[in-house]
């Protein structure tokens, strides 16, 4: 286990640097620059910050300048939030990301989890196809429109929590809530599909009929050998999902105004913050290879027949 | 030092979680008067020479005050300035600081001022802002690195008594005086922290409120500044801005009584609004132009009458009641009504003609200038993708069609930063942009269309008998004939129209009726010291 974890992680590396020449190789094909504003500044001026910021030098030499920085861990600074670094913007917006999107993977992982066993359990009654319909709801209705009914009913007309912004001392804990929940719904159906589908072909396999026929009681069954097997196609897919959610939902931040990472990667690419840009790539890719590594290691503690020990 | 700042932000950041998460929520002190301001954007800096938006203007306005100041009306009035007098030739004002002092004790001197416009005009600072102080004596030349920065036109002749030199008499100078860019800055600081000045746990500052906390795209947190010298009159304690990106969240917040006020609402709403929350609603005429530059560098629209054509088949009213529809007034000249000392009466020759009318004649002038169905009259019209742009797009593509069938405009959208990239560049044929005003004077827009203004004079509009009035009229003191010489420019220019003026701006703001101290006014700025809450005036009264 511990050669096949290193082994991933050194063929990280040069998957990182293809990824980040990639994207900072298009990034400088787009047309426009960080320093052409509605407002054009003086020429003299212009020139200057492209100066300061190396952006007057060939594109190659730039990407081995960027390359030289980042493996000191220099994200530089940005080229759009003057008074700030690259690195200190993302710690300051990768915490908050990463908070709202675990608290949401966590809430889907447990209902989901759970009404999807119901689902099929209970298949073909009404209690199946109620929880079906919700996940038929929960994947169609996008957050876009969810966000903002949640927060006009829930927070406009019934006054129940605060619908924007992060501010714990005014609000405390409960700004957290319709985020979380407006994040979590679709997850919760998504996962609750998943996990009804794998449990009906689970609970139908050969060796639950003999943990039945050896005469265990039917929760012994379900919960130490069914469940165990049925939630090995959501390890698979909770790994790029737990991804694409903790690092930052545009649509929810800009709905319910919160300071993530998703509305770094959205204005950052179109402002032309050529750091910014790198520096959220650079820790998206980092993010989606340590949690599929995660979740491949936690497949092969859950399932005795896959071994990466070769 | 690997990553150490990313480090440390990421660890503050965790703190701050787990904090609220052990305090869960915490009522606010009662005795402290909080206000919660929806300001639109993220602060991009805070420092006052490297700032260039509304929104940082609304913070760093409560923080720093210069010269002059902003009434509740926007009107200027004296700020640090106590008194002042000016040279018979208009070229030497010469001002008389009063009392006052920095957040952390130190006196604000005349040298503070000297420093900070030395500072903006050194071209390592990268102010994209500068050229607002071009009528100072050699800022320009310094600004280019032709002169050194200490030899510019401003000078302490005592702590208390600063002396300016101009490059021409520009009695505009209070107005340009309330902008940032004109603030002093605290030497002693900035000497200290470098470029790290600007973080609360290093800025000081001279107005009613200092920096405490500066989250990204969270918040901006400012307090009384007790040092402030009219603190007595300061009625809130503490200012929190808001970056409210999405208008129609930031709405819901106004409405839950999480935002006092927010400083925008999609225009479609307000018939909404004016129904459910008709208290909070205020729309007022703003100093700015929605206009489309016309590439007069290209043949084709090189001759006048062609570009007359082309902006006198733009039906405004349909454009300002049917898809903007906030009140914004359909604009037939470049200068806003309301600007200060500016009472134009310019009008383009044909705007009291009905369109349809005008739309024959624009047919007469581009038959007459060759086009007709052997010949189309092809161009493009440039848009942004942001805003009412994409809405408006359609519409004069449709105007312009009517004209005649071989007129035939094609639609062209972009990004901002791109569509800005290419009017710099002149690789536009028709495109659209706004101007909205720094100071309230009619020469911050007539100097767009001035040839020494290209890049910003999109058109490249070059007319010397224009230049040479707008010149005259900022020679000129006596204020009614430079309002005069200025608007046989204006009109000069309109009757060329290198620029096609569409709508004026309004301001469309939503302030909940529990705050008090706020006037609408015509420049938009609203500092947070005049305003207070109803229930704490009765408390106190």
């Amino acid at each position: 286990m511990f050669a096949f974890v290193l082994r991933r992680l050194l063929v990280a590396i040069p998957t990182i640097i293809v990824i980040t020449a990639v994207a900072f190789f298009m990034m400088k094909v787009a047309p426009g620059g960080p320093f052409d504003l509605e407002r054009p500044m003086p020429e003299e001026i212009r020139e200057r910050l492209l100066a300061e910021y190396g952006l007057d030098q060939p594109v190659w030499k730039q990407y081995i300048d960027y390359m030289a920085g980042l493996v000191q861990g220099d994200f530089g600074p940005s080229l759009k939030f003057l008074d700030k670094d690259v690195a200190e913007l993302i710690g300051e917006g990768l915490p908050v990301s990463l908070m709202i999107g675990a608290l949401a993977m966590l809430v889907a992982v447990v209902l989901g989890t759970f009404l999807g066993a119901i689902a099929a359990l209970r298949q073909n009654t009404s209690g199946d196809f109620a929880v079906m319909s919700f996940a038929m709801i929960g994947v169609s209705i996008p957050p876009l429109v969810m966000g903002p009914i949640l927060a006009l009913v829930l927070g406009v007309y019934m006054g129940i929590f605060p619908t924007g912004g992060l501010n714990y001392s005014r609000f405390g804990l409960s700004v957290l809530v319709l985020p979380v929940i407006t994040l979590a719904l679709p997850q919760i159906a998504i996962i609750a599909r998943l996990m009804r589908a794998s449990m009906i072909e689970v609970i139908r396999s050969n060796y639950i009929r003999t943990a039945r026929a050896k005469g265990l009681s039917a929760s012994a069954v379900i919960i130490r050998h069914a469940l165990r097997a049925a939630v090995l196609p959501l390890v698979s897919y909770l790994g790029p999902a737990s991804a694409a959610v903790i690092s930052g939902s545009l649509v929810i931040e800009r709905v319910f105004q919160l300071p993530g990472m998703g509305a770094y990667f959205v204005d950052a690419a179109l402002q032309r913050d050529y750091t910014l840009v790198m520096g959220v790539v650079v820790v998206y890719a980092s993010l989606i290879i340590i949690l599929n590594l995660v979740a491949d290691v936690i497949y092969s503690i859950l399932n005795p027949r896959v071994s990466y020990d070769s | 030092m690997i990553g150490s700042k990313f480090v440390k932000s990421a660890l503050v950041s965790a703190s701050v979680l787990a904090l609220a998460a052990c305090s869960g929520s915490e009522p606010a002190d009662t005795g402290t008067l909080v206000l919660h301001r929806g300001n639109n954007a993220e602060p991009l800096s805070l420092d006052p020479h490297r700032a260039s938006g509304t929104w940082e203007n609304n913070i760093i306005g409560d923080m720093f005050m210069g010269l002059f100041t902003e009434d509740p009306n926007g009107e200027p009035v004296p700020g640090i300035a106590e008194s002042w007098t000016t040279s018979e030739d208009g070229l030497t004002w010469t001002f008389s600081l009063r009392e006052a002092n920095w957040s952390d004790g130190e006196p604000v001197t005349a040298s503070d001022f000297v420093f900070a416009w030395r500072r903006i005009s050194n071209p390592d600072t990268g102010a994209p802002y500068v050229s607002l102080l071009f009528p100072i004596a050699g800022v320009e030349q310094s600004s280019r690195g032709e002169i050194d920065p200490s030899e510019i036109g401003v000078r302490a002749i005592d702590e208390r008594t600063l002396e300016v030199t101009l490059v021409n008499p520009a009695p505009y100078l209070p107005g340009l005086l309330t902008h940032y860019t004109t603030f002093p800055m605290p030497d002693h600081v900035i000497a200290e922290h470098g470029d790290e000045w600007i973080r609360p746990e290093n800025i000081q500052t001279n107005g009613a409120f200092r920096l405490v906390d500066w989250r990204t795209n969270n918040y901006v947190h400012l307090v009384r500044n007790e040092q402030f010298f009219d603190n007595a009159n300061t009625c809130l304690d503490e200012v929190y801005f808001y970056p409210t990106v999405d208008n129609s969240a930031a709405g819901r917040r106004v409405r839950n009584g999480e935002l006092d006020l927010n400083m925008e609402f999609p225009g479609q709403q307000l018939e909404f609004l004016r129904r459910e929350i008709p208290d909070y609603v205020r729309v007022h005429p703003f100093m700015g132009t929605v206009y489309f530059s016309i590439n007069t560098t290209m043949d084709q629209f090189s001759d006048p009458q062609v570009r007359n054509a082309l902006g006198m088949a733009i039906d405004r009213e349909f454009i300002a009641n049917e898809i903007l529809r906030a009140g914004q007034p359909p604009a037939y000249a470049f200068v806003p009504p309301g600007v200060a000392n500016y009472d134009s009466g310019v009008r383009a020759s044909w705007a009291d003609i009905p369109v349809e009318e005008r739309r024959e004649t624009a047919r007469e002038i581009l038959e007459a200038a060759g086009y007709g169905p052997d010949n189309p009259f092809r161009f493009e019209y440039a848009y942004r993708a942001t805003g009412d742009n994409p809405r408006i797009a359609p519409v004069v593509q449709n105007d312009w069609s009517a004209i005649a069938d071989w007129v035939q405009p094609e639609l062209i959208v972009s990004d901002t930063q791109i569509h800005y990239d290419n009017l710099r560049a002149g690789a536009f044929e028709v495109a659209d942009g706004g101007w909205i005003a720094d100071y309230n004077d009619a020469y911050n827009f007539l100097f767009l269309a001035e040839f020494r203004s290209v890049p910003m004079n999109y058109p490249r509009y070059n007319n010397p008998d224009y230049d040479a009035l707008v010149t005259a009229a900022n020679s000129e003191q006596d204020l009614e004939r430079r309002s005069a010489m200025m608007a046989e420019a204006e009109q000069m220019m309109i009757d060329d129209m290198p620029f096609i003026p569409i709508v004026y701006y309004v301001n469309k703001n939503l302030v909940s009726p529990r705050v008090t101290g706020w006037e609408d006014n015509l420049v938009n700025i609203h500092r947070s010291r005049y305003l207070c809450f109803a229930d704490a005036e009765t408390d106190a009264g």
